[in-house]
């Protein structure tokens, strides 16, 4: 017990260097470049204080929690040998951890209100649900996926960038096509699908299955898993914008 | 009463978040591996952690960093701030890129600070260090990482102040990947492609969100429907290219 209150001493003190840069910015812009006054200073300083033991609770269960299961059960799965429970568990993963990500919430509830004006869908609360919805599980099934083809490449050893390069041309020509104003939604939505508890589980994941099978290095093989993560949803989210 | 509901939110919001996750994992574990971890007492206490520090976390950013940064992003792109700091009694009509300096120096460090601040690119970076066997400093990927951030979303505002599409700019970048990947060590190219998504998260979402709307909203000539967005995209396409660089530059000092 006293071991963890010291560890996690020392994290709290990591954290706050973690966090400084962000309050030297914003205190230099606010009083030198804005020239105002800090509104609600004690709230700010409460924030500023939970912010600081989150992060530090955050990392310990981490290191504790997340990072041993990720590891533990991806050795599992390669003893066990099994391509589909492997592969149904990574479809699983990535589309359950994204299908209630409140970054993609917020970005597909964006994109219809684009649609709506780009008059591609009707302007009625209704159909920019509906389309919404459509666009989150869209999203949510193509890191399904893109975890599937990040695992299926772990065990095969396939080189990885061949295959982010022949996303990137998709994503390319995709571009071409797609209606203009999807376009800047698509490209961010690689960007947030890929969520604070997601990263660790999957590098986890990835890191483990590739020191688990003989001829892998964890360096080489065990990391991608999050690219192919950022990368299939542009093209999905491209794709969605041209059918609908 | 009035700080008991936004805590109750935030924790019920996160444990929402935690829930599938949590319940794919140990329906996995005991379902199809049918076996306990070694330490499950552990590891159950290692998910409580993440759970309040994850919650702990948000309500602070929530309180703290969220509504001072849009305020800061909405003055900085106020027109009369701007005109204020630009070269002031210019007849021409317009938008002049220049005035807007403040905006990318903002860009710059707030996308530098808040990636240093970002949960699971530390979480990437600890992994990382230890895989590599410590060849890759956790310090030295975090900050080529903020750097790409950074270096993304000053040239992303750029972008929307001067109103090019953006698809140029990203195929440029993805250019640059794909050289790079040719030069580069070996060995870093996965984790330089996984540090693309990684860095856009908790933390630096929001804010640039907010900046690139404030941007695309009083810009003259831009909408901030189609204009607004992109920023992120910025974001997690140069972490790739800096941390290639990173490993380029170590490679060339070692030499």
């Amino acid at each position: 017990m006293n071991n963890t209150l010291v560890k996690l001493l020392r994290s709290m003190l990591g954290s706050m260097r973690d966090l400084l840069p962000i309050v030297v910015v914003v205190l230099f812009f606010e009083f030198v470049v804005l020239q105002q006054p800090i509104p609600e200073l004690g709230r700010i300083m409460v924030g500023v204080l939970f912010v600081i033991l989150g992060l530090t609770f955050f990392i310990h269960g981490l290191e504790q929690g997340l990072f041993p299961i990720g590891e533990s059960m991806a050795t599992a799965f390669a003893r066990k040998g099994s391509l589909f429970w492997l592969v149904t568990f990574a479809f699983s993963l990535g589309f359950g951890t994204t299908v209630a990500e409140p970054a993609l919430i917020a970005v597909a509830a964006e994109a219809a209100n684009v649609a709506a004006a780009g008059e591609m869908i009707e302007a009625s609360e209704d159909a920019k649900a509906r389309y919404a919805n459509g666009l989150r599980y869209t999203v949510a099934l193509s890191v399904g996926l893109a975890i599937v083809i990040g695992v299926v490449r772990i065990l095969k050893g396939w080189p990885l960038h061949w295959i982010i390069i022949g996303g990137y041309v998709l994503v390319v020509i995709m571009t071409v096509f797609a209606p203009r104003e999807i376009i800047g939604i698509a490209y961010d939505s690689g960007g947030v699908t890929t969520s604070t508890i997601t990263v660790p589980l999957v590098t986890a994941l990835g890191v483990g299955l590739a020191s688990s099978i003989r001829g892998r290095n964890p360096m080489i093989d065990g990391f991608g898993l999050i690219a192919f993560a950022s990368l299939t949803p542009m093209i999905f989210v491209m794709a969605y914008g041209m059918l609908i | 009463m009035d700080i008991l509901k936004p805590i109750l939110d935030v924790t019920l919001g996160t444990v929402n978040d935690v829930l599938p996750i949590a319940a794919i994992i140990f329906g996995f574990q005991f379902l199809v591996l049918r076996q306990k971890p070694a330490n499950l007492g552990e590891i159950l206490a290692g998910f409580a952690w993440v759970l309040v520090g994850l919650s702990l976390f948000l309500l602070g950013l929530e309180w703290c960093l969220f509504p001072l940064g849009r305020l800061m992003a909405e003055q900085l792109t106020d027109p009369a701030f701007v005109q204020a700091a630009g070269s002031a009694g210019d007849a021409v009509m317009g938008v002049d890129w220049k005035d807007y300096f403040w905006v990318y120096i903002f860009a710059f460090m707030i996308g530098f600070s808040t990636t240093i601040a970002e949960p699971s690119l530390i979480a990437v970076a600890i992994k990382a260090n230890e895989v590599s066997g410590g060849a890759i400093g956790i310090w030295g990927l975090r900050i080529a990482v903020a750097i790409g951030v950074a270096v993304g979303i000053s040239l992303g505002c750029y972008r929307i102040v001067v109103g090019d599409p953006i698809h140029w700019y990203i195929i440029a970048g993805y250019i640059i990947v794909v050289i790079q990947t040719t030069l580069a060590p070996k060995l870093i190219i996965p984790l330089a492609y996984d540090s693309g998504g990684v860095t856009t998260s908790t933390v630096t979402v929001p804010l640039v969100a907010a900046l690139g709307l404030g941007l695309s909203e009083t810009v003259p000539g831009r909408n901030p429907l189609i204009d607004g967005f992109g920023l992120i995209a910025f974001a997690s396409l140069f972490p790739i290219i800096s941390v290639m660089a990173y490993a380029q530059l170590s490679k060339l000092r070692a030499r």
